[in-house]
Protein backbone atom coordinates (compact mmCIF):
# COMPACT_ATOMS: atom_id res chain seq x y z
CA UNK A 1 0.00 0.00 0.00
CA UNK A 2 1.25 3.43 -0.85
CA UNK A 3 0.77 6.15 1.68
CA UNK A 4 2.44 9.41 0.74
CA UNK A 5 2.58 11.83 3.66
CA UNK A 6 3.48 15.50 3.33
CA UNK A 7 6.44 15.64 5.72
CA UNK A 8 8.01 19.06 5.36
CA UNK A 9 9.10 21.81 3.02
CA UNK A 10 12.33 21.32 1.13
CA UNK A 11 13.69 24.43 2.81
CA UNK A 12 13.05 22.95 6.27
CA UNK A 13 16.11 20.74 5.76
CA UNK A 14 19.47 22.39 5.19
CA UNK A 15 21.88 20.79 2.78
CA UNK A 16 23.83 17.94 4.43
CA UNK A 17 21.48 17.96 7.38
CA UNK A 18 18.61 16.06 8.96
CA UNK A 19 15.29 16.84 10.66
CA UNK A 20 12.82 14.84 12.68
CA UNK A 21 9.33 14.04 11.37
CA UNK A 22 6.65 12.45 13.53
CA UNK A 23 3.49 10.88 12.12
CA UNK A 24 0.80 8.69 13.66
CA UNK A 25 2.88 7.62 16.60
CA UNK A 26 5.95 6.88 14.49
CA UNK A 27 9.09 8.93 14.16
CA UNK A 28 11.30 9.39 11.13
CA UNK A 29 14.43 11.24 10.06
CA UNK A 30 14.47 13.16 6.79
CA UNK A 31 17.83 13.94 5.22
CA UNK A 32 19.08 16.27 2.53
CA UNK A 33 22.36 15.08 1.03
CA UNK A 34 25.25 17.28 -0.13
CA UNK A 35 24.14 16.66 -3.75
CA UNK A 36 20.65 17.96 -2.84
CA UNK A 37 18.72 14.70 -2.78
CA UNK A 38 16.21 13.81 -0.06
CA UNK A 39 16.07 10.56 1.92
CA UNK A 40 14.06 9.19 4.85
CA UNK A 41 14.76 6.54 7.48
CA UNK A 42 13.32 5.40 10.76
CA UNK A 43 14.06 8.08 13.33
CA UNK A 44 15.62 5.95 16.03
CA UNK A 45 19.07 4.42 16.04
CA UNK A 46 18.94 0.61 16.03
CA UNK A 47 21.44 0.52 18.89
CA UNK A 48 19.76 2.28 21.80
CA UNK A 49 16.74 3.98 20.23
CA UNK A 50 18.22 7.47 20.21
CA UNK A 51 16.80 9.96 17.71
CA UNK A 52 19.10 10.36 14.74
CA UNK A 53 17.80 13.83 13.91
CA UNK A 54 20.12 15.13 16.65
CA UNK A 55 23.07 13.50 14.93
CA UNK A 56 25.59 14.76 12.42
CA UNK A 57 25.25 14.24 8.66
CA UNK A 58 28.52 13.83 6.79
CA UNK A 59 28.23 13.00 3.09
CA UNK A 60 25.91 9.95 2.99
CA UNK A 61 26.45 9.07 6.64
CA UNK A 62 24.32 9.89 9.67
CA UNK A 63 26.08 9.44 13.00
CA UNK A 64 24.02 8.86 16.13
CA UNK A 65 24.61 11.62 18.71
CA UNK A 66 24.76 9.19 21.62
CA UNK A 67 27.29 6.46 20.89
CA UNK A 68 28.49 7.27 17.37
CA UNK A 69 26.64 4.49 15.56
CA UNK A 70 26.83 5.18 11.81
CA UNK A 71 24.45 4.47 8.97
CA UNK A 72 24.39 5.21 5.28
CA UNK A 73 21.07 7.04 5.26
CA UNK A 74 20.63 6.54 1.51
CA UNK A 75 20.48 2.75 1.98
CA UNK A 76 20.00 2.30 5.75
CA UNK A 77 23.09 0.09 5.94
CA UNK A 78 24.81 0.04 9.36
CA UNK A 79 28.44 1.07 8.99
CA UNK A 80 30.08 -0.68 11.91
CA UNK A 81 30.41 -0.57 15.68
CA UNK A 82 28.36 -0.17 17.75
CA UNK A 83 25.50 -0.66 15.30
CA UNK A 84 24.95 -3.86 13.40
CA UNK A 85 21.23 -3.71 12.57
CA UNK A 86 20.36 -1.75 9.45
CA UNK A 87 18.00 1.20 9.49
CA UNK A 88 14.72 1.00 7.59
CA UNK A 89 14.49 3.48 4.72
CA UNK A 90 11.40 5.00 3.09
CA UNK A 91 10.76 6.36 -0.41
CA UNK A 92 10.67 10.11 -0.87
CA UNK A 93 9.04 12.17 -3.58
CA UNK A 94 9.21 15.90 -4.16
CA UNK A 95 6.24 17.96 -5.32
CA UNK A 96 6.86 21.65 -5.75
CA UNK A 97 8.40 22.88 -2.54
CA UNK A 98 7.15 19.93 -0.47
CA UNK A 99 8.78 16.64 0.59
CA UNK A 100 6.56 13.54 0.76
CA UNK A 101 7.47 10.30 2.49
CA UNK A 102 5.90 6.92 1.77
CA UNK A 103 5.56 5.30 5.17
CA UNK A 104 3.47 2.32 4.17
CA UNK B 1 45.11 -15.81 16.53
CA UNK B 2 44.28 -16.01 20.22
CA UNK B 3 42.34 -13.33 22.10
CA UNK B 4 42.14 -13.19 25.89
CA UNK B 5 39.20 -11.21 27.28
CA UNK B 6 35.43 -11.05 27.47
CA UNK B 7 34.56 -7.45 26.76
CA UNK B 8 34.33 -4.95 23.95
CA UNK B 9 37.96 -5.08 22.82
CA UNK B 10 37.92 -8.88 22.61
CA UNK B 11 34.67 -8.91 20.64
CA UNK B 12 35.77 -6.19 18.23
CA UNK B 13 39.09 -7.92 17.64
CA UNK B 14 37.26 -11.07 16.45
CA UNK B 15 35.06 -8.99 14.15
CA UNK B 16 37.93 -6.92 12.81
CA UNK B 17 40.23 -9.85 12.14
CA UNK B 18 37.54 -11.30 9.87
CA UNK B 19 36.73 -7.91 8.38
CA UNK B 20 40.39 -7.73 7.36
CA UNK B 21 40.04 -11.05 5.52
CA UNK B 22 41.83 -13.22 8.03
CA UNK B 23 40.72 -16.80 7.33
CA UNK B 24 42.67 -18.78 9.94
CA UNK B 25 41.60 -19.79 13.43
CA UNK B 26 40.49 -17.33 16.08
CA UNK B 27 40.33 -18.62 19.66
CA UNK B 28 38.63 -16.49 22.30
CA UNK B 29 39.58 -17.21 25.91
CA UNK B 30 37.52 -15.66 28.70
CA UNK B 31 37.36 -16.37 32.39
CA UNK B 32 33.65 -15.58 32.28
CA UNK B 33 31.17 -18.18 31.10
CA UNK B 34 29.21 -15.57 29.13
CA UNK B 35 30.01 -14.61 25.57
CA UNK B 36 31.57 -11.12 25.36
CA UNK B 37 28.95 -8.58 26.37
CA UNK B 38 28.52 -4.84 26.53
CA UNK B 39 29.58 -3.35 29.86
CA UNK B 40 28.26 0.24 29.88
CA UNK B 41 24.68 -0.94 30.67
CA UNK B 42 25.90 -2.76 33.79
CA UNK B 43 25.73 0.40 35.91
CA UNK B 44 22.63 1.78 34.20
CA UNK B 45 19.95 0.03 32.12
CA UNK B 46 20.84 -3.47 33.35
CA UNK B 47 19.99 -2.31 36.87
CA UNK B 48 17.02 0.00 36.43
CA UNK B 49 15.28 -1.41 33.37
CA UNK B 50 13.72 -4.82 33.80
CA UNK B 51 13.63 -5.32 30.04
CA UNK B 52 17.43 -4.87 29.97
CA UNK B 53 18.35 -7.31 32.73
CA UNK B 54 19.93 -9.83 30.38
CA UNK B 55 23.47 -9.07 29.25
CA UNK B 56 23.76 -7.45 25.82
CA UNK B 57 25.95 -9.91 23.94
CA UNK B 58 28.49 -8.35 21.60
CA UNK B 59 29.05 -11.70 19.95
CA UNK B 60 25.98 -13.90 20.07
CA UNK B 61 25.88 -17.52 18.93
CA UNK B 62 25.03 -16.61 15.35
CA UNK B 63 27.87 -14.06 15.11
CA UNK B 64 30.30 -16.54 16.69
CA UNK B 65 29.24 -19.13 14.13
CA UNK B 66 29.52 -16.77 11.18
CA UNK B 67 32.92 -15.49 12.33
CA UNK B 68 34.07 -19.05 13.12
CA UNK B 69 35.42 -18.19 16.57
CA UNK B 70 36.58 -21.07 18.80
CA UNK B 71 35.33 -20.32 22.29
CA UNK B 72 37.13 -21.25 25.49
CA UNK B 73 34.83 -19.75 28.09
CA UNK B 74 35.00 -20.15 31.84
CA UNK B 75 38.70 -20.97 31.94
CA UNK B 76 40.98 -18.01 32.61
CA UNK B 77 44.37 -17.93 30.95
CA UNK B 78 46.94 -18.52 33.68
CA UNK B 79 50.23 -18.12 31.82
CA UNK B 80 51.77 -16.95 28.58
CA UNK B 81 54.63 -19.14 27.41
CA UNK B 82 56.40 -16.72 25.12
CA UNK B 83 59.21 -19.08 24.13
CA UNK B 84 56.88 -21.56 22.46
CA UNK B 85 54.09 -19.03 21.70
CA UNK B 86 51.31 -20.60 23.70
CA UNK B 87 49.05 -19.80 26.61
CA UNK B 88 48.01 -22.08 29.45
CA UNK B 89 44.45 -22.10 30.76
CA UNK B 90 43.25 -22.87 34.27
CA UNK B 91 42.21 -26.37 33.21
CA UNK B 92 45.84 -27.08 32.24
CA UNK B 93 45.25 -27.04 28.50
CA UNK B 94 47.48 -24.98 26.22
CA UNK B 95 46.67 -23.05 23.06
CA UNK B 96 49.33 -22.07 20.55
CA UNK B 97 49.28 -18.61 19.01
CA UNK B 98 50.92 -16.88 16.11
CA UNK B 99 49.70 -13.54 17.49
CA UNK B 100 48.10 -13.01 20.88
CA UNK B 101 45.82 -10.14 21.91
CA UNK B 102 45.45 -9.29 25.57
CA UNK B 103 42.11 -7.59 26.20
CA UNK B 104 41.95 -8.32 29.89
CA UNK B 105 40.35 -5.05 30.95
CA UNK B 106 40.59 -3.40 34.34
CA UNK B 107 39.44 -4.47 37.76
CA UNK B 108 37.87 -2.25 40.43
CA UNK B 109 40.21 -0.92 43.08
CA UNK B 110 39.47 -2.18 46.56
CA UNK B 111 39.01 0.13 49.52
CA UNK B 112 41.95 -0.23 51.84
CA UNK B 113 40.30 1.21 54.95
CA UNK B 114 39.32 -1.14 57.79
CA UNK B 115 36.14 -2.96 56.80
CA UNK B 116 36.76 -2.22 53.13
CA UNK B 117 35.78 -5.80 52.35
CA UNK B 118 32.15 -4.88 53.10
CA UNK B 119 32.04 -2.69 50.01
CA UNK B 120 30.70 -4.20 46.78
CA UNK B 121 32.27 -3.34 43.44
CA UNK B 122 31.07 -3.50 39.86
CA UNK B 123 32.96 -5.10 37.05
CA UNK B 124 30.91 -7.82 35.43
CA UNK B 125 27.36 -8.96 34.92
CA UNK B 126 27.41 -11.08 38.08
CA UNK B 127 28.13 -7.93 40.09
CA UNK B 128 25.18 -6.19 38.44
CA UNK B 129 22.86 -9.03 39.41
CA UNK B 130 24.02 -8.69 43.04
CA UNK B 131 23.55 -4.91 43.05
CA UNK B 132 20.09 -5.18 41.50
CA UNK B 133 18.99 -7.35 44.40
CA UNK B 134 20.33 -4.84 46.92
CA UNK B 135 18.53 -1.85 45.36
CA UNK B 136 14.90 -1.07 46.11
CA UNK B 137 12.60 1.53 47.64
CA UNK B 138 13.93 2.81 50.97
CA UNK B 139 17.17 0.83 50.86
CA UNK B 140 20.07 2.79 52.28
CA UNK B 141 22.84 2.74 49.70
CA UNK B 142 26.19 4.42 50.33
CA UNK B 143 28.38 4.91 47.28
CA UNK B 144 32.04 5.65 47.90
CA UNK B 145 33.68 7.52 45.04
CA UNK B 146 32.46 10.36 42.83
CA UNK B 147 33.81 9.05 39.55
CA UNK B 148 31.68 7.76 36.69
CA UNK B 149 30.90 4.30 38.08
CA UNK B 150 29.99 5.69 41.50
CA UNK B 151 27.81 8.44 40.03
CA UNK B 152 26.07 6.15 37.57
CA UNK B 153 25.32 3.65 40.33
CA UNK B 154 24.06 6.47 42.57
CA UNK B 155 21.78 7.57 39.71
CA UNK B 156 20.49 4.02 39.20
CA UNK B 157 19.94 3.44 42.95
CA UNK B 158 18.13 6.75 43.21
CA UNK B 159 15.88 5.89 40.24
CA UNK B 160 14.91 2.66 42.05
CA UNK B 161 13.84 4.61 45.13
CA UNK B 162 16.87 3.96 47.33
CA UNK B 163 18.07 6.49 49.89
CA UNK B 164 21.47 7.27 48.43
CA UNK B 165 24.53 8.89 49.95
CA UNK B 166 27.59 9.50 47.81
CA UNK B 167 30.95 10.15 49.47
CA UNK B 168 33.89 11.69 47.65
CA UNK B 169 37.22 12.41 49.34
CA UNK B 170 38.34 14.97 46.75
CA UNK B 171 37.12 18.61 46.84
CA UNK B 172 34.60 17.84 44.09
CA UNK B 173 33.25 14.94 42.03
CA UNK B 174 34.82 13.96 38.69
CA UNK B 175 38.18 15.55 39.52
CA UNK B 176 39.89 13.45 36.88
CA UNK B 177 39.25 14.68 33.38
CA UNK B 178 36.00 16.60 33.81
CA UNK B 179 35.94 20.42 34.02
CA UNK B 180 34.51 21.90 37.19
CA UNK B 181 31.58 23.65 35.51
CA UNK B 182 30.38 20.36 34.05
CA UNK B 183 30.99 18.41 37.25
CA UNK B 184 28.81 21.00 39.01
CA UNK B 185 25.86 20.28 36.70
CA UNK B 186 26.25 16.57 37.45
CA UNK B 187 26.53 17.29 41.18
CA UNK B 188 23.38 19.44 41.13
CA UNK B 189 21.45 16.72 39.25
CA UNK B 190 22.28 14.25 41.99
CA UNK B 191 21.22 16.70 44.69
CA UNK B 192 17.98 17.39 42.80
CA UNK B 193 17.32 13.65 42.67
CA UNK B 194 17.64 13.48 46.45
CA UNK B 195 21.13 12.00 46.69
CA UNK B 196 23.07 13.22 49.74
CA UNK B 197 26.44 14.34 48.43
CA UNK B 198 29.26 14.35 50.99
CA UNK B 199 32.27 15.92 49.35
CA UNK B 200 35.83 16.38 50.62
CA UNK B 201 35.48 13.81 53.37
CA UNK B 202 37.36 10.56 53.73
CA UNK B 203 36.34 7.18 55.08
CA UNK B 204 37.59 6.08 58.48
CA UNK B 205 36.19 2.57 58.50
CA UNK B 206 33.23 0.50 57.39
CA UNK B 207 31.11 -1.91 59.37
CA UNK B 208 28.38 -4.25 58.24
CA UNK B 209 25.77 -1.57 58.74
CA UNK B 210 27.47 1.81 58.43
CA UNK B 211 30.20 3.92 56.90
CA UNK B 212 32.23 5.93 59.40
CA UNK B 213 33.67 9.15 58.04
CA UNK B 214 36.93 10.79 59.06
CA UNK B 215 34.98 13.73 60.50
CA UNK B 216 33.15 11.40 62.89
CA UNK B 217 29.86 11.20 61.02
CA UNK B 218 28.28 7.77 60.72
CA UNK B 219 26.19 6.98 57.64
CA UNK B 220 23.86 4.00 58.03
CA UNK B 221 24.04 1.63 55.09
CA UNK B 222 22.22 -1.48 53.96
CA UNK B 223 24.74 -1.73 51.13
CA UNK B 224 28.10 -0.03 50.57
CA UNK B 225 29.52 0.23 47.06
CA UNK B 226 33.04 1.33 46.19
CA UNK B 227 33.61 3.07 42.86
CA UNK B 228 37.10 4.36 43.42
CA UNK B 229 38.64 3.65 40.08
CA UNK B 230 40.05 0.65 38.31
CA UNK B 231 43.49 -0.78 37.81
CA UNK B 232 44.55 -2.46 34.59
CA UNK B 233 44.51 -6.26 34.62
CA UNK B 234 48.20 -6.86 33.93
CA UNK B 235 49.04 -10.00 35.86
CA UNK B 236 49.23 -12.33 32.88
CA UNK B 237 51.43 -9.86 31.00
CA UNK B 238 53.64 -9.00 33.96
CA UNK B 239 54.20 -12.67 34.85
CA UNK B 240 55.31 -13.23 31.26
CA UNK B 241 57.85 -10.42 31.55
CA UNK B 242 56.12 -7.96 29.23
CA UNK B 243 56.83 -4.27 29.81
CA UNK B 244 54.31 -2.64 32.15
CA UNK B 245 53.77 1.08 32.44
CA UNK B 246 50.37 2.13 33.78
CA UNK B 247 48.99 -0.94 32.05
CA UNK B 248 50.46 -3.30 29.49
CA UNK B 249 52.90 -1.02 27.71
CA UNK B 250 52.30 -0.89 23.95
CA UNK B 251 53.68 1.17 21.12
CA UNK B 252 51.32 3.25 18.98
CA UNK B 253 50.54 0.09 16.99
CA UNK B 254 49.11 -1.52 20.17
CA UNK B 255 52.00 -4.00 20.15
CA UNK B 256 53.54 -4.96 23.49
CA UNK B 257 57.26 -5.41 24.17
CA UNK B 258 56.85 -8.89 22.62
CA UNK B 259 56.23 -8.41 18.88
CA UNK B 260 53.82 -11.35 18.80
CA UNK B 261 51.65 -10.00 21.60
CA UNK B 262 49.25 -7.05 21.34
CA UNK B 263 46.98 -5.41 23.89
CA UNK B 264 43.80 -3.33 23.59
CA UNK B 265 41.23 -1.68 25.83
CA UNK B 266 41.38 -0.79 29.52
CA UNK B 267 44.48 -2.94 30.15
CA UNK B 268 46.69 -1.23 27.54
CA UNK B 269 48.74 1.97 27.60
CA UNK B 270 50.24 3.53 24.49
CA UNK B 271 51.81 6.80 23.33
CA UNK B 272 49.19 9.03 21.73
CA UNK B 273 50.01 11.49 18.99
CA UNK B 274 47.13 13.83 19.94
CA UNK B 275 48.48 13.91 23.50
CA UNK B 276 51.87 15.10 22.25
CA UNK B 277 53.19 11.55 22.39
CA UNK B 278 52.33 11.10 26.06
CA UNK B 279 51.57 7.55 27.17
CA UNK B 280 47.89 7.19 28.02
CA UNK B 281 45.54 4.44 29.09
CA UNK B 282 41.85 4.82 28.35
CA UNK B 283 39.03 3.17 30.22
CA UNK B 284 36.46 3.88 27.57
CA UNK B 285 34.06 1.92 25.47
CA UNK B 286 34.73 3.44 22.07
CA UNK B 287 38.49 3.45 22.68
CA UNK B 288 38.34 -0.28 23.35
CA UNK B 289 36.62 -0.79 19.99
CA UNK B 290 39.09 1.41 18.14
CA UNK B 291 42.19 -0.06 19.76
CA UNK B 292 40.99 -3.57 18.96
CA UNK B 293 40.51 -2.50 15.34
CA UNK B 294 44.04 -1.10 15.22
CA UNK B 295 45.48 -4.20 16.88
CA UNK B 296 43.65 -6.51 14.46
CA UNK B 297 45.13 -4.74 11.43
CA UNK B 298 48.63 -4.94 12.91
CA UNK B 299 48.29 -8.56 14.05
CA UNK B 300 47.75 -9.34 10.37
CA UNK B 301 50.97 -7.61 9.39
CA UNK B 302 49.84 -4.00 9.18
CA UNK B 303 51.64 -0.99 10.58
CA UNK B 304 48.81 1.27 11.66
CA UNK B 305 49.42 3.79 14.43
CA UNK B 306 46.53 4.39 16.79
CA UNK B 307 45.62 8.06 16.55
CA UNK B 308 41.88 8.16 17.27
CA UNK B 309 40.77 11.08 19.40
CA UNK B 310 39.75 9.68 22.81
CA UNK B 311 36.00 10.01 23.42
CA UNK B 312 33.75 8.85 26.17
CA UNK B 313 30.32 9.37 27.58
CA UNK B 314 28.32 8.93 30.75
CA UNK B 315 24.55 8.96 31.28
CA UNK B 316 23.10 9.97 34.63
CA UNK B 317 19.41 10.73 35.13
CA UNK B 318 18.38 12.53 31.93
CA UNK B 319 21.82 14.04 31.48
CA UNK B 320 24.26 12.95 28.84
CA UNK B 321 27.92 13.86 29.21
CA UNK B 322 30.51 13.53 26.45
CA UNK B 323 34.18 14.38 26.43
CA UNK B 324 36.64 14.15 23.54
CA UNK B 325 40.34 14.93 23.27
CA UNK B 326 42.16 16.47 26.19
CA UNK B 327 41.09 19.32 28.47
CA UNK B 328 44.58 19.26 29.96
CA UNK B 329 46.27 20.32 26.71
CA UNK B 330 43.82 23.19 26.20
CA UNK B 331 44.06 25.59 29.14
CA UNK B 332 41.90 28.28 27.52
CA UNK B 333 38.17 27.61 27.67
CA UNK B 334 35.49 28.77 25.25
CA UNK B 335 31.92 28.28 26.44
CA UNK B 336 28.91 27.48 24.25
CA UNK B 337 25.37 27.04 25.54
CA UNK B 338 23.53 25.05 22.86
CA UNK B 339 20.31 24.65 24.85
CA UNK B 340 18.88 25.47 28.24
CA UNK B 341 20.72 23.49 30.89
CA UNK B 342 23.32 22.33 28.39
CA UNK B 343 26.95 23.36 28.33
CA UNK B 344 29.77 22.72 25.88
CA UNK B 345 33.33 23.76 26.74
CA UNK B 346 36.07 23.89 24.13
CA UNK B 347 39.60 23.48 25.44
CA UNK B 348 41.99 25.60 23.38
CA UNK B 349 45.78 25.67 23.33
CA UNK B 350 47.57 29.03 23.50
CA UNK B 351 48.07 29.01 19.72
CA UNK B 352 44.30 28.69 19.17
CA UNK B 353 44.31 24.97 18.32
CA UNK B 354 41.35 23.06 19.67
CA UNK B 355 42.54 20.21 21.94
CA UNK B 356 39.47 19.01 23.75
CA UNK B 357 35.74 19.37 24.23
CA UNK B 358 33.52 18.63 27.21
CA UNK B 359 29.74 18.74 26.95
CA UNK B 360 26.73 18.01 29.08
CA UNK B 361 23.02 18.41 28.47
CA UNK B 362 19.63 16.79 28.55
CA UNK B 363 19.05 13.96 26.10
CA UNK B 364 20.94 14.42 22.85
CA UNK B 365 21.45 18.17 23.09
CA UNK B 366 25.24 18.17 22.89
CA UNK B 367 26.13 15.12 20.80
CA UNK B 368 26.37 16.93 17.49
CA UNK B 369 28.50 19.80 18.80
CA UNK B 370 30.87 17.39 20.55
CA UNK B 371 31.15 15.32 17.36
CA UNK B 372 32.03 18.34 15.24
CA UNK B 373 34.58 19.43 17.84
CA UNK B 374 36.08 15.95 17.78
CA UNK B 375 36.58 16.21 14.01
CA UNK B 376 38.23 19.61 14.50
CA UNK B 377 40.49 18.18 17.24
CA UNK B 378 41.54 15.31 14.99
CA UNK B 379 42.51 17.81 12.29
CA UNK B 380 44.30 20.11 14.80
CA UNK B 381 42.44 23.12 13.46
CA UNK B 382 42.16 26.61 14.90
CA UNK B 383 38.42 27.23 14.70
CA UNK B 384 36.89 30.69 15.03
CA UNK B 385 36.37 31.41 18.74
CA UNK B 386 33.38 33.60 17.81
CA UNK B 387 31.53 30.74 16.11
CA UNK B 388 32.44 28.29 18.89
CA UNK B 389 30.98 30.64 21.50
CA UNK B 390 27.83 31.61 19.58
CA UNK B 391 25.16 28.91 19.78
CA UNK B 392 23.12 30.67 17.10
CA UNK B 393 25.84 29.82 14.59
CA UNK B 394 25.98 26.11 13.70
CA UNK B 395 29.39 24.57 14.24
CA UNK B 396 29.02 22.72 10.97
CA UNK B 397 30.36 25.80 9.19
CA UNK B 398 33.73 25.13 10.84
CA UNK B 399 34.05 21.82 9.02
CA UNK B 400 34.24 23.53 5.65
CA UNK B 401 37.47 24.92 4.41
Amino acid sequence: MTQWIDACAKDDVAEEDVIRFDHAGRTFAIYRSPDDKFYATDGLCTHEKIHLADGLVMDNIIECPKHNGRFDYTTGVAKGAPVCVNLKTYPIKLEGTRVFINIA
Amino acid sequence: MVIVGGGMAAARACINLRANDYAGTITLVSEETLLPYDRPPLSKASIVDEAAHAPVLLLDDSIVASLKVDLRLGHPATAINRADQSITLSDGSTIAYAKLLLATGAKPRKLNCPGGEHALTLRDHKDTVVLRQKFGPGKKIVVIGGGFIGLELASSASKLGCTVTLIEAQPRILMRGVPEAIAKIVHDAHVAAGVTMIIGTGISHITESAVHLTDGRIIAADTVIAGIGASPEIKLAADAGLAIENGIACNAQMQTSDPNIYAAGDCASFPHQQMEGKRIRLEAWRSAQEQAATAAVNMLGGDKAHTNVPWFWSDQYDLSLQIAGSAELGPNTITRIPAEGALVLFHMADDGTIKGVSGIGLGNSIGRDVKIAEILIAKSTRPSPEILADASQPLRALLKG
